[in-house]
């Protein structure tokens, strides 16, 4: 708890004291934790000196927030228009099955998270997604189960 | 320094780069070309070229659009033709090195053509047919420039006309853009020249500049590849902005998603205040403009203007009623003026070459280019750049290479959520605002999805409606509650639970929708849904009335069923390879898919030896022999 409020002031510095950074500060903040945790919202918002709702509002309202760790390795399947007609949807299934966890959940050992994302411009190679920042294209279930048997062993899967 | 140094210095380094004795080695950085691992292309040649001791240079450049070619490498060679070549690997990089750099075979093999003359055997770019049809203006840059060093913008023309615009009265600059004809590149189409005049001629100071790089359509990406590949064009565009208006302060709103175009821009904003383009006392004039970027949360309901505004105060986005219009009382209630990312790019052209030149180009009611972002069941993916009033049939046959695999055309999506599908016969529609709207469609975002008869056009309005329901705000009851409500009935019909009656609630729904809310979001929502009960009402009825999917698409009305006949009864890929182990073999070693087991994921059939096909899907689900069941 010290360590995170620590690593909070770093974040929370004089000009940024001013209503309009909130989102920007959610940001960065989420950058620096991974997601938003609980403690770190009420801290924001006395900074800020808006009100608790204030801020759990606004992080409620945009996508990007979230209020639970990511796991190690964050597997982001995207489902933007050309991988959705490409199956993107099967291959978001096969891991759903594969690893037992939902959109947006992480496995229990906290090493995978699951993540739907909107287009990262890779069309022509879809469907895709991205682990680690790793994009991994023209997926299909079979070749998704051969990417996630190798992650689990520990093994680095070989790009695309 | 003045302008006039800072040219000549540019123009000095582009000359000894580019018709210099060394050779260059150009590869296409951009997120696309990342993708496809062009970075381990760029590390390649520099091991390479440091191995062989050869001279080369390697430059990171952005993206021409070809995404089908990635990753996409040019050598330029002095005294010699510069050749493109594609989908380059790490491992054809000491092939390239020793024909090309150390030698003088330029590896035809691998190319995709020369750039400025062929040689009979490779063929010319630019003289490719698809280029008579695509006379750049936004693009034209785009993938020969290095993106991050300003020189090379300068060299190429770039922060001329702001020059240009510094010695014109604002109302010349805003008379110009009137009198060219110009529209925004957001979507709607409003005319540039009068939103300008109008935010200038408000009270209220300070005023300021919003450039609109949300981009929130899930599948167009042409905004990012313009940052990516030449951000300064949209700056100049900016600076003169706020020099016509009297604004000192701009923004752009750039989605978080991006963050190599963040990069990019913050190298770019860096380097043009460096050189005195941005900043204080602009080019030694009284004149001084700041541009701050602000980073999107992910919600596409952000992009609209009113809603992006909030967000950089900092609040949730959610739109409000107009009047008053943002260039009265904008960001923070002062007047604002909200272009796209491409309408500022034309800004600089037009002060450039003038608004009689612009008004050539492009249709009576919609001047210049539009790009369009080229994907689905299409050969040539990627970014395509035409004047407006080009047909569909031009730009998916001629330009786009036509359907993949010899599949037969079914129709596209165009405009993204708030757009609509039409199908092949009206593939001679023209792209332009007012045609477009008319067939029910929207220029919209430029995103142009190309489907095939494997494509269902029933989940196709229902993907758009998932997401246009999942963004709505919430804000009016008829989107928050009226998508949800369409969104429910398409999900019964894409499942086989839909009466025949439901094709009227969704056309009444959407009306409803469209009439009763607010913003741009809710007003459009509906169109992929109306436009496909409009011209695929055949596929809606075979959903609903024999519970079939003709595309074979949707789940709960196909079934995987394996042809005894075809089925090569030693082999057990599909056996081996079922994640649930729906598949057994039978006395006869025949193949038996256990429908109540089976995902339906599709493994069985991409594993089934392509010589056997012996796995077909079939609906209804009905159609498989009983004893199967
Ligand atoms: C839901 C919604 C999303 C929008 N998203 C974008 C966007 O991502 N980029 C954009 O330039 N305009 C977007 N617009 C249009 C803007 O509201 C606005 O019309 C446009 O940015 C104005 O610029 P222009 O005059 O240059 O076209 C969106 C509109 C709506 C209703
Ligand atoms: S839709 Fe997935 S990369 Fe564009």
């Amino acid at each position: 708890m010290a360590e995170l409020k620590e690593r909070l002031q770093r974040l929370l510095t004089e000009e940024k004291r001013d209503k309009r950074h909130l989102i920007s500060l959610l940001q960065e903040i989420q950058q620096e934790f991974s997601y938003l945790p609980r403690e770190v919202m009420l801290e924001i918002a006395w900074f800020l000196g808006v009100s608790p709702s204030t801020v759990y509002s606004v992080t409620t309202f945009f996508n990007q927030f979230r209020f639970t760790p990511v796991g190690k390795h964050p597997i982001r399947i995207c489902l933007g228009t050309a991988c959705h007609l490409a199956g993107g949807k099967l291959v978001l299934e096969t891991v759903e099955r594969e690893l037992d966890i939902k959109v947006g959940g992480v496995t229990a050992d906290g090493q995978f998270g699951l993540e739907r994302v909107a287009c990262i411009g890779c069309c022509a190679l879809a469907p895709v997604m991205t682990i680690n920042g790793d994009v991994y294209s023209r997926l299909t279930p079979l070749k998704m189960e051969e990417v996630l048997t190798l992650l689990k062993s520990g093994g680095e899967s070989e790009r695309k | 320094m003045t302008f006039k140094e800072i040219q000549k210095l540019a123009r000095a380094e582009w000359d000894s780069l580019y018709y210099g004795e060394i050779p260059l080695i150009l590869v296409g950085t951009a997120t696309c070309g990342r993708a496809a691992g062009a970075l381990a292309v760029v590390e390649a040649f520099e091991k390479e070229i440091v191995r062989r001791k050869a001279a080369a240079r390697v430059i990171q450049v952005g993206c021409m659009g070809l995404c089908y070619t990635e990753p996409l490498v040019t050598i330029i060679k002095p005294k010699s033709f510069r050749v493109c070549y594609k989908n380059i690997t790490p491992d054809l990089v000491p092939r390239l090195v020793e024909g090309y750099i150390l030698g003088d075979d330029p590896c035809l093999e691998l190319a995709l053509g020369t750039l400025a003359g062929g040689n009979g055997e490779a063929i010319s770019i630019p003289e490719l047919s698809r280029f008579e049809k695509e006379p750049r203006l936004i693009m034209r840059r785009c993938g020969y420039i290095n993106p991050e060093d300003i020189k090379h913008y300068v060299a190429s023309g770039g922060y001329s006309s702001l020059v240009r615009a510094l010695q014109m009265p604002a109302r010349e600059i805003i008379s110009q853009l009137k009198r060219s004809g110009l529209r925004g590149m957001g979507g709607a189409g409003f005319p540039t020249g009068e939103k300008w005049e109008l935010c200038q001629k408000a009270k209220g100071k300070p005023k300021y500049v919003i450039c609109n790089a949300d981009e929130g359509d899930p599948g167009a990406f042409m905004d990012r590849v313009v940052l990516e590949s030449d951000p300064h064009q949209v700056l100049e565009g900016m600076i003169i902005a706020g020099y016509a208006l009297g604004s000192s302060q701009g923004y752009i709103y750039i989605r978080a998603e991006y963050p190599l175009a963040i990069k990019r821009l913050k190298i770019a904003l860096d380097q043009a205040q460096e050189y005195g383009f941005l900043g204080k006392n602009i080019l030694g004039t009284v004149f001084s403009f700041y541009i701050e970027l602000e980073s999107g949360a992910g919600a596409f309901v952000s992009g609209e203007a009113t809603a992006l505004m909030r967000a950089i105060e900092g609040k949730r986005s959610i739109p409000r009623a107009r009047p008053p219009h943002s260039v009265e009382a904008g960001l923070w209630g002062k007047p604002t003026l909200l272009n796209n990312v491409k309408t500022f790019v034309f800004v600089p052209l037009i002060i450039a070459r003038g608004a009689d030149w612009f008004s050539t180009i492009g249709t009576e009611r919609s001047k210049g280019t539009a790009i369009f972002a080229l994907a689905g069941k299409i050969t040539n993916t990627g970014l395509v750049e035409v004047p407006m009033g080009t047909t569909l049939r031009e730009l998916i046959f001629d330009i786009g290479g036509g359907i993949r695999q010899g599949k037969l055309f079914k129709g596209i999506q165009i405009g993204g959520p708030s757009g609509g599908c039409l199908p092949a016969s009206l593939l001679e529609t023209p792209v332009d605002f007012d045609s477009l709207s008319k067939a029910g469609a929207m220029m919209g975002s430029g995103g142009l999805i190309v489907m095939d008869e494997d494509n269902c056009m029933v989940d196709t309005a229902r993907f758009f409606l998932d997401f246009t329901q999942k963004e709505s705000c919430g804000k009016c009851t008829t989107c928050r509650i009226g998508t949800k409500q369409m969104l429910d009935v398409l999900e019964d019909i894409v499942a086989g639970r839909g009466k025949i009656e439901d094709m009227d609630l969704l056309v009444e729904l959407g009306e409803d929708i469209r009439d009763g809310s607010l913003c741009g979001l809710g007003r459009t929502a509906s169109n992929p849904v109306l436009t496909t009960i409009r011209y695929f009402h055949d596929e809606y009825e075979a959903h609903i009335l024999e519970k079939r999917c003709p595309a074979l698409v949707c789940k709960e009305l196909i079934a995987y069923y394996i042809i005894p006949e075809k089925c090569e009864k030693g082999c057990e890929h599909c056996v081996l390879n079922c994640p649930v182990k729906a598949i057994s073999s039978d006395e006869r070693r025949l193949k038996i898919i256990d429908q109540t087991k089976c995902t339906k994921c599709g493994t069985c059939l991409e594993v089934c030896p392509a010589e056997y096909n012996a796995v077909v899907k079939l609906s209804p689900p009905t159609l498989v022999p009983m004893k199967e069941g």
